[in-house]
């Protein structure tokens, strides 16, 4: 038996958008993001660069939000200006947030409505396109709803895979939209015309869930995966190391 | 040279409808008491630059703007910046939202005399649709890449904050990250650096070492001491975010009424006054 919390899971999910990644800067933004990237430096993926979300780049694996954990070394110095070389050099993988998100992974974080009249102006493109054409970007959505899983984004921010396309080979070379992770299942772009694809759905989430909270059509095949529960290691892990406070859970019931 | 001069002189400088870069980034170590010096002059139909902070709001707020080109407008503890988003709600200002490398690269094109520099960075994006004016080029060579041709943000006026400055305006940060102050600086006419203290050229090694020191004078024309001057930005190690009163401002934008207490008590006062008020309200 395994009591994990689907925070857990979520954090779990998302450190396997990493594996494999090797040594490159795991960006995450947001607190399940920073958690999930901190499991799999203290797993499987051990060469990853990781942040305090500022300038500093980590060279031990601190508890977010502070707490009795170790303090934090600090192994190397990542300003803005070395962030934007880094992330044009593509030794980075992005996880960034999403408004809206559309079956080829189009994103908006600009503004609902009408450009120049926005019904709701976001916090800004931010480095969403040069991210989506130069390195490995996923997205955390902590609230799966119609609202953010769109027929169509009002603003493309981060660029999809119909856009990407559309630029042909040699412009988009380096565009790689791997995963999506939600409060309710994991989804990636790996089909014939890189339209969404169920990759799997969390314990205790039906796949008619997903799917009445999503407003467009996803590719998925029966039978539907099941989001693998977190080891008893990786429970330890987030439980003692990486998230004493649970702050994670905070951030799936916002 | 001695270039020390004050915040109305250096404002003076600003005329209407010029585009005024500010550095600093989101709402950390910004120029505000330059910003809150410009809030007070009759200046408008301003362009600003920016990776933009309380900056952009308070401009916005006070109409003072015709257009903004940015990455983002946000306060950091605090993510949307709700003074903008009113001003972009109501239709209010024209908007040039760019990713946040295409920023940097037209303020870099501006500070090397080049008419554009090439990025991947907006390609398959919105950012081409909605601003036409971008245009993309082919790479010259055998691999023969379409890129975008980031034209350069020519500034008219500069405006940046630092710890520390010596009259003749070499300058120094002395916190974790410079963000691209050097730049806005280069892409201008005219360069204000304010700072917390100006002190002698021989102080300037003993506060940090000499990678801090990244302005030279030959991209600053005038320097504004200015204590406490990022307020209510961050501007570490001198100290942190004023974040109660962060919520304060932010808060003003709820009403008109609360606006415009908050512009009475901290914006339509000198200087000096708003660094007492802001001292009596941290002692209250």
């Amino acid at each position: 038996m395994n009591d994990a919390r689907r925070d857990e899971i979520c954090a779990v999910a998302i450190a396997e958008i990493f594996r494999g990644d090797g040594e490159i800067l795991a960006s995450a933004m947001g607190t399940l993001p920073m958690i999930g990237a901190r499991l799999a430096k203290l797993s499987f993926e051990p060469d990853l660069l990781i942040t305090d979300g500022f300038a500093y780049a980590l060279g031990n694996v601190p508890a977010v939000g502070g707490g009795d954990g170790p303090e934090p070394i600090v192994e190397g110095w990542i300003p803005f200006r070395s962030v934007f070389d880094l992330l044009w050099s593509g030794r980075r993988h992005v996880l960034m947030g999403a408004t809206q998100i559309d079956r080829f992974g189009n994103q908006n974080i600009s503004c609902i409505g009408d450009y120049r009249k926005p019904t709701v102006q976001l916090i800004g493109t931010r480095g969403a396109p040069g991210n989506t054409l130069n390195h490995k970007t996923s997205y955390w959505i902590p609230v799966h709803s119609k609202k953010v899983f769109v027929e169509k984004v009002d603003v493309v921010c981060g660029v999809g895979y119909d856009r990407a396309a559309a630029l042909g080979q040699t412009s988009a070379c380096f565009h790689n939209v791997r995963r999506v992770v939600s409060n309710l299942g994991v989804f990636d772009f790996e089909t014939p015309d890189h339209r969404m694809r169920v990759r799997s759905v969390h314990p205790g989430v039906s796949i008619e869930e997903v799917i009445s909270n999503t407003g467009f059509e996803l590719v998925f095949s029966e039978p539907i995966a099941e989001t693998r529960l977190p080891t008893p290691g990786e429970l330890g892990l987030l439980r003692e190391r990486i998230d004493p406070l649970g702050l994670g859970s905070k951030e799936l019931r916002a | 040279m001695d270039k020390r001069t004050t915040a109305e002189e250096a404002v003076r400088e600003i005329r209407d409808g010029m585009t005024v870069g500010i550095g600093g980034w989101g709402s950390r170590r910004k120029p505000m008491s330059l910003v809150r010096a410009l809030l007070r002059s009759s200046v408008k139909d301003l362009t600003l630059v920016a990776y933009g902070g309380p900056d952009v709001g308070l401009l916005c707020a006070a109409g003072k703007v015709k257009k903004v080109i940015y990455g983002f407008v946000s306060l950091d503890s605090i993510p949307l910046e709700p003074h903008f988003r009113k001003a972009r709600e109501a239709g209010a200002i024209e908007s040039v939202e760019l990713d946040e490398g295409m920023l940097q690269w037209g303020l870099y094109a501006a500070a090397l005399r080049l008419p554009f520099l090439p990025t991947r960075a907006g390609l398959g994006s919105d950012v081409m649709r909605f601003n036409p004016e971008l245009k993309t080029v082919r790479s010259p060579y055998a691999d023969g890449t379409e890129l975008v041709a980031m034209p350069a943000l020519a500034l008219d006026v500069a405006l940046v904050h630092m710890n520390r400055a010596d009259a003749g305006g070499n300058a120094q940060y002395l916190g974790p990250d410079l963000y691209f102050d050097d730049l806005f600086c280069m892409a201008a006419k005219k360069r204000f650096v304010s700072c917390e203290r100006i002190v002698e050229t021989e102080a300037l090694l003993k506060a940090g070492s000499f990678h801090t020191l990244r302005l030279n004078r030959t991209m600053v024309d005038g320097v504004i001491e200015a204590p406490n001057g990022a307020h209510f930005t961050e501007c570490p190690p001198d100290y942190g975010r004023d974040e109660s009163f962060q919520r304060d401002y932010a808060a003003a934008a709820k009403s008109s009424e609360a606006w415009g207490a908050f512009r009475e008590r901290y914006l339509e006062v000198s200087e000096a006054d708003y660094q007492r008020r802001v001292r009596e309200r941290t002692n209250r």
